[in-house]
């Protein structure tokens, strides 16, 4: 049987009055790589967020790698994010840092490494996304795709045993949207990272994911295989994959 | 929410992060580089701001109490005056004023426009602390250059003050210095640079707070930058009456 790396149980999580999800319960198996859909504001950020308690819930209880997310303390929440990664929906590389410093950051913060050691171990990671030479450049200087492949860069620098992806083709055109996909493909295939997408991208969810989940009214109302998905789930779900260009 | 319930909370959870702060600035390890790289940032580049501002008051400063102590026959005492108001009051006050619009703005805007494009989040996403990475080091940076920069413009308030005194006044400058530094002593100089550390100390924290607190893009950072030119101005204000209560009390 699949180890369980998430688990949700009965997740509540509220901003103010507006309650975004509502009791959810979620399991993410080792390997698996599970695309999170539902239309724009359903909470699908929120819950990637909860995974590695950037977000607390309001109820419920989340295990994240045997942590107790919920129960933690921000401190004691440290060891846990150096296995998780996090790759945000518009990078959130530093701007006043160069691509070097920004992949050496989380790399610093948790190893001492020789200087030659952390150039050419950076040099790997931005040849690993097909980024070789840009050390000294600014994310300024960087395309909206070189500043992604920058930032999946830095979240694998730590070699996470899970990525949090939050939508990370949108604003990008289809061909580097599909060099992303291709990206996190090679990336799951070599690495053995188990990932949680969060997107509203059917293309790049045909091609990476092993599962779907959709969030609909602060539920997730389906889980099953992408080709299920697109051809045998609820009517909510179905749409949601014609609408995006999976025709079944 | 009330205003004043409103005002309580953020009260509140800036002293939150106060404690937090303080208690990491002094707990290693400590990241000089950085810190150094925000003093140079704050302090240099606010010498002219600050010095400017404080040699044109010691001039007006001079030039009104020439005109007061006139009708007394007393105006070549301005010496006096105008050492005692600079170094005790007005230098540091004005000096921590003028820090809070320049700096503190800058910080809040630093820090507001990184939480809300994820930067803060993508710190913590990495297992590292944004108080440690953030506000330990510019904190500390305001804390070292505010003393500073108030001894600097207090020397330029006096220089100001003795530019009226000898080309107005026709004093030499020799009488002017002399006269100073006859009636000050090193508690009211002390004083001065006691006060501005806890100015430090508040703008550096406040500008730390609505950085660290904007929402909503653009539109947040540029009110929570607001905020901290508006809630430094008033505390800088409020705390120096209580500064000078407590420094006068020694």
């Amino acid at each position: 049987m699949m180890e369980n790396v998430v688990l949700f149980d009965r997740v509540s999580k509220a901003f103010g009055a507006k309650e975004v999800l509502r009791g959810v319960d979620l399991s993410v198996g080792r390997g698996e790589t599970v695309a999170i859909l539902g239309a724009s504001g359903s909470g699908k950020t929120v819950s990637l967020k909860l995974v590695n308690g950037l977000l607390r819930p309001e109820a419920g209880r989340i295990e994240t790698l045997g942590y107790h997310v919920s129960d933690l303390t921000e401190r004691e929440l440290l060891p846990l994010r150096v296995k998780v990664s996090y790759l945000f929906q518009g990078g959130a590389l530093f701007d006043s840092m160069t691509v070097f410093e920004n992949i050496a950051f989380p790399i610093l913060e948790h190893t001492e490494p020789s200087s030659e050691a952390l150039r050419s171990r950076i040099a790997a990671l931005l040849g690993l996304v097909r980024l070789e030479g840009i050390e000294a450049l600014y994310p300024s200087e960087l395309s909206g795709g070189m500043r992604k492949r920058v930032a999946l860069a830095r979240a694998l620098a730590l070699e996470p045993e899970i990525i949090l992806y939050d939508e990370p083709t949108t604003g990008l055109d289809p061909v580097t949207g599909l060099a992303i996909a291709e990206l996190m493909r090679e990336l799951h295939s070599s690495l053995h990272v188990t990932s949680i997408v969060v997107t509203h991208d059917i293309p790049l969810v045909l091609r990476v994911a092993t599962r779907v989940v959709f969030l609909h009214e602060g539920r997730f109302v389906y889980s099953g295989t992408v080709k299920q998905a697109a051809t045998e789930s609820p009517e909510p779900v179905r749409r949601f994959f014609e609408a995006g260009g999976a025709h079944a | 929410m009330h205003e004043s319930d409103s005002i309580v909370l953020h009260i509140g959870a800036s002293s939150r992060l106060a404690g937090r702060a303080f208690l990491t600035m002094v707990t290693p390890p400590f990241d000089f580089r950085e810190i150094l790289r925000h003093v140079y940032h704050f302090g240099v580049g606010s010498l002219n701001l600050t010095n400017i501002t404080a040699l044109f008051t010691g001039m007006v400063l001079a030039l009104q109490t020439a005109y007061a102590l006139a009708s007394f026959g007393a105006s070549l005492y301005i010496g006096e005056i105008v050492g005692m108001a600079l170094v005790r009051e007005l230098g540091p006050v004005l000096t921590a004023l003028m820090v809070g619009g320049r700096v503190g703005s800058g910080i809040t805007a630093e820090l507001g426009s990184m939480e809300v494009t994820e930067q803060v989040d993508a710190i913590r996403s990495m297992g590292a602390d944004p108080i440690r990475k953030l506000v330990a080091p510019r904190i500390w940076s305001v804390v070292f250059s505010l003393p500073l920069l108030t001894i600097l413009a207090d020397g330029m308030g006096i220089f100001g003050g003795m530019i009226i005194s000898v080309f107005e006044e026709h004093t030499t400058a020799t009488y002017y210095f002399q006269h100073i530094f006859r009636n000050m002593a090193i508690n009211d100089f002390g004083s001065g640079i006691g006060k501005s550390f806890f100015f430090a100390l508040i703008i550096g924290v406040i500008s730390c707070y609505n950085g660290l607190t904007a929402r909503g893009g653009a539109d947040g950072v540029g009110r929570a930058t607001t905020n901290t030119v508006y809630a430094a101005a008033i505390a800088i204000l409020v705390g120096d009456f209580f500064l000078t209560k407590l420094f006068l009390s020694f």
